[in-house]
């Protein structure tokens, strides 16, 4: 009997089968990947602005690349083409602004197909990727091409000393500090899309303010960085102080864009704090005892993969469940 | 043996259906640290190839003589005999190769594609099947480590077996002659191999489903009963 009812029910519409809580969001997918989108507005602006025309040809041959490699990867598996949720556009776009000004479109073209091809799709496409495909498609430029990715251009109206090393490099190498207003307004050397804190801070509220993205990571994030950096600082002020360690690199941007992926980021409350908490220390210590100027994009890309290790272990009770 | 395997699939097994990289994942220590070249990764597979068929033949020649107890030893002094000679020959005749590969030939002592075979084929089956076996992994394994090699020079250093053939306009990717490159490369080949290896499956068992379920129809349209279904 009940059989004949599954299979009437099954002709009339597709049942939808999930494990509880059946929450509904007051978002899709698909409007919430494209405020990330719109979010991410500002911060191409001002790397026009700072850095020249060129950077838009950077930033729209990652886009371009992301999402044709997502539509021919999933026309050869024979998948429904999915690419105008516009998560490939995500993808693009924050790679395009994770790279150096002027860097080649050959080299752009082939991070944004390491990053959707092996960062994102080897793994079954989106929801199923570990780490975070823009961050891995950087990570592979990084190995492949480590004097181009770190071959700075200073910023179009550049008056100050720091002309061709970004703010933390100049800092850990010749141990000269930049000062708070052009780390704030972006005038400063880096990565596209990462100088400007306004324009970061500007679309960062904005997915707060919608609900996009949750403010338990960046909260944590900032905490932690003024926290373990703070604590350093205080031991030794020649170690850079909690206000240069938010301002600087691409802190900022990697808090509200890239640790705040809902795929490779914790879905618990709790396990957000202790994410946020541990991205911001692995960030602190390659700061200032690393070899490299810079470990935003080392700090995420190793919480990620603790990400379903703290998902297990922050698994909310079941309602009634004693403790053991 | 069961089934009696013919002298021709005792060579192309080790080729394809078990390759050692590839299938049975072994050998992976010079797989992955000798290949940033083709010519490395060919000369790297030609040495094991050589220990591999030889120690082969002596320990299938010797199999009923050696005690249970003390194989795995006699195994070792065996392959070492070959190694030595390998690596004395390939220092007196190409002592830059030999340079390049460095501390990877004297550790084809501890390859476990060649104690494996010893273990698994050669001290259970005649001299000749052995060789056969040896000579098979051997071409397999060198299969595996050229094209390795191969893919990670052209990417890696814009040349194939020295020969420029990726035009300066190119970028080598770095990352490619780094151990990173090697992990990258082995791991979306085996992946690859994997998936067409599962379509071929799949469409097998389609055929078969398909086959099986044209079957009783046919024998019910005579008014014959369907007994089974095997």
């Amino acid at each position: 009997m009940s059989d004949v009812t599954v299979t009437e029910a099954q002709n009339e519409r597709e049942l939808m089968l999930s494990t509880s809580p059946h929450l509904q969001s007051r978002w899709t997918t698909k409007q919430i990947m494209w405020f990330v989108n719109l979010a991410l507005a500002p911060c191409v602006i001002s790397a026009v602005l700072y850095f020249g025309f060129y950077q838009l040809l950077v930033i729209a041959t990652a886009v371009i690349f992301a999402v044709g490699t997502e539509a021919l990867i999933q026309k050869l598996t024979k998948k429904p083409i999915a690419v105008m949720d516009g998560s490939a556009v995500i993808t693009g776009l924050l790679l395009g602004l994770i790279v150096p000004p002027n860097f080649s479109l050959v080299s752009t073209a082939l991070g944004s197909i390491f990053a959707i091809g092996v960062g994102k799709m080897i793994f079954g496409g989106l929801g199923y990727n570990i780490f975070n495909p823009a961050l891995v498609g950087r990570a592979f430029l990084q190995a492949a091409f480590p004097v181009a990715i770190t071959t700075w251009t200073a910023p179009n109206y550049a008056v100050d000393s720091v002309s061709s090393a970004t703010p933390l490099a100049a800092l850990k190498f010749d141990g000269v500090s930049t000062a708070v207003g052009p780390l704030f307004f972006g005038n400063v050397g880096g990565s596209l899309g990462e100088t400007s804190s306004i324009a970061i801070l500007l679309g960062g509220i904005f997915l707060l303010v919608t609900g996009v993205a949750n403010w338990r990571i960046p909260a944590a994030m900032t905490i932690g960085v003024i926290v373990f950096g703070g604590a350093l600082w205080l031991i030794d002020p020649s170690y850079p102080s909690p206000i240069f360690h938010i301002f600087a690199g691409s802190f900022l941007f990697g808090a509200f864009y890239m640790a705040t992926d809902y795929v490779s980021s914790p879905i618990t409350g709790v396990g957000m704090w202790i994410y946020g908490l541990g991205i911001a220390l692995v960030l602190v210590l390659i700061r200032v005892f690393g070899g490299l100027p810079e470990g935003v994009m080392y700090s995420i890309l190793f919480m990620n993969a603790f990400v379903p290790l703290i998902n297990r272990y922050t698994r909310p009770r079941i309602f009634g469940e004693v403790k053991s | 043996m069961k089934k009696q395997v013919t002298l021709f699939t005792e060579y192309t097994k080790g080729v394809w259906d078990q390759n050692p990289v590839f299938k049975q994942v072994l050998g992976m220590c010079p797989a992955l640290a000798v290949t940033v070249s083709a010519m490395n990764g060919i000369a790297m597979a030609l040495a094991t190839t050589f220990v591999l068929t030889f120690s082969s033949l002596i320990i299938s020649l010797i199999r009923k003589v050696i005690p249970t107890q003390v194989r795995i030893a006699s195994f070792i002094l065996i392959i070492a005999t070959f190694v030595t000679i390998v690596d004395l020959v390939m220092r007196a005749q190409f002592p830059a190769l030999s340079k390049e590969l460095g501390p990877y030939i004297p550790l084809i002592v501890v390859n476990c594609l060649i104690l494996g075979r010893q273990e698994a084929f050669s001290s259970k089956n005649t001299p000749g099947r052995a060789v056969l076996d040896s000579l098979g992994m051997g071409t397999g394994f060198l299969i595996a480590l050229g094209s390795l090699g191969g893919i990670r020079e052209i990417l890696g250093s814009r040349t194939f077996l020295g020969l420029q053939v990726m035009p300066n306009a190119f970028d080598p990717w770095l990352v490619m002659i780094l151990p990173a490159g090697a992990f990258l490369s082995l791991g979306l080949m085996m992946g690859f191999l994997n998936h067409m290896n599962l379509r071929k499956k799949d469409r097998e068992e389609r055929e078969l489903v398909a086959r099986h379920l044209q079957e009783p129809k046919m024998s019910l349209e005579h008014g014959e009963e369907v007994k089974s279904w095997s």
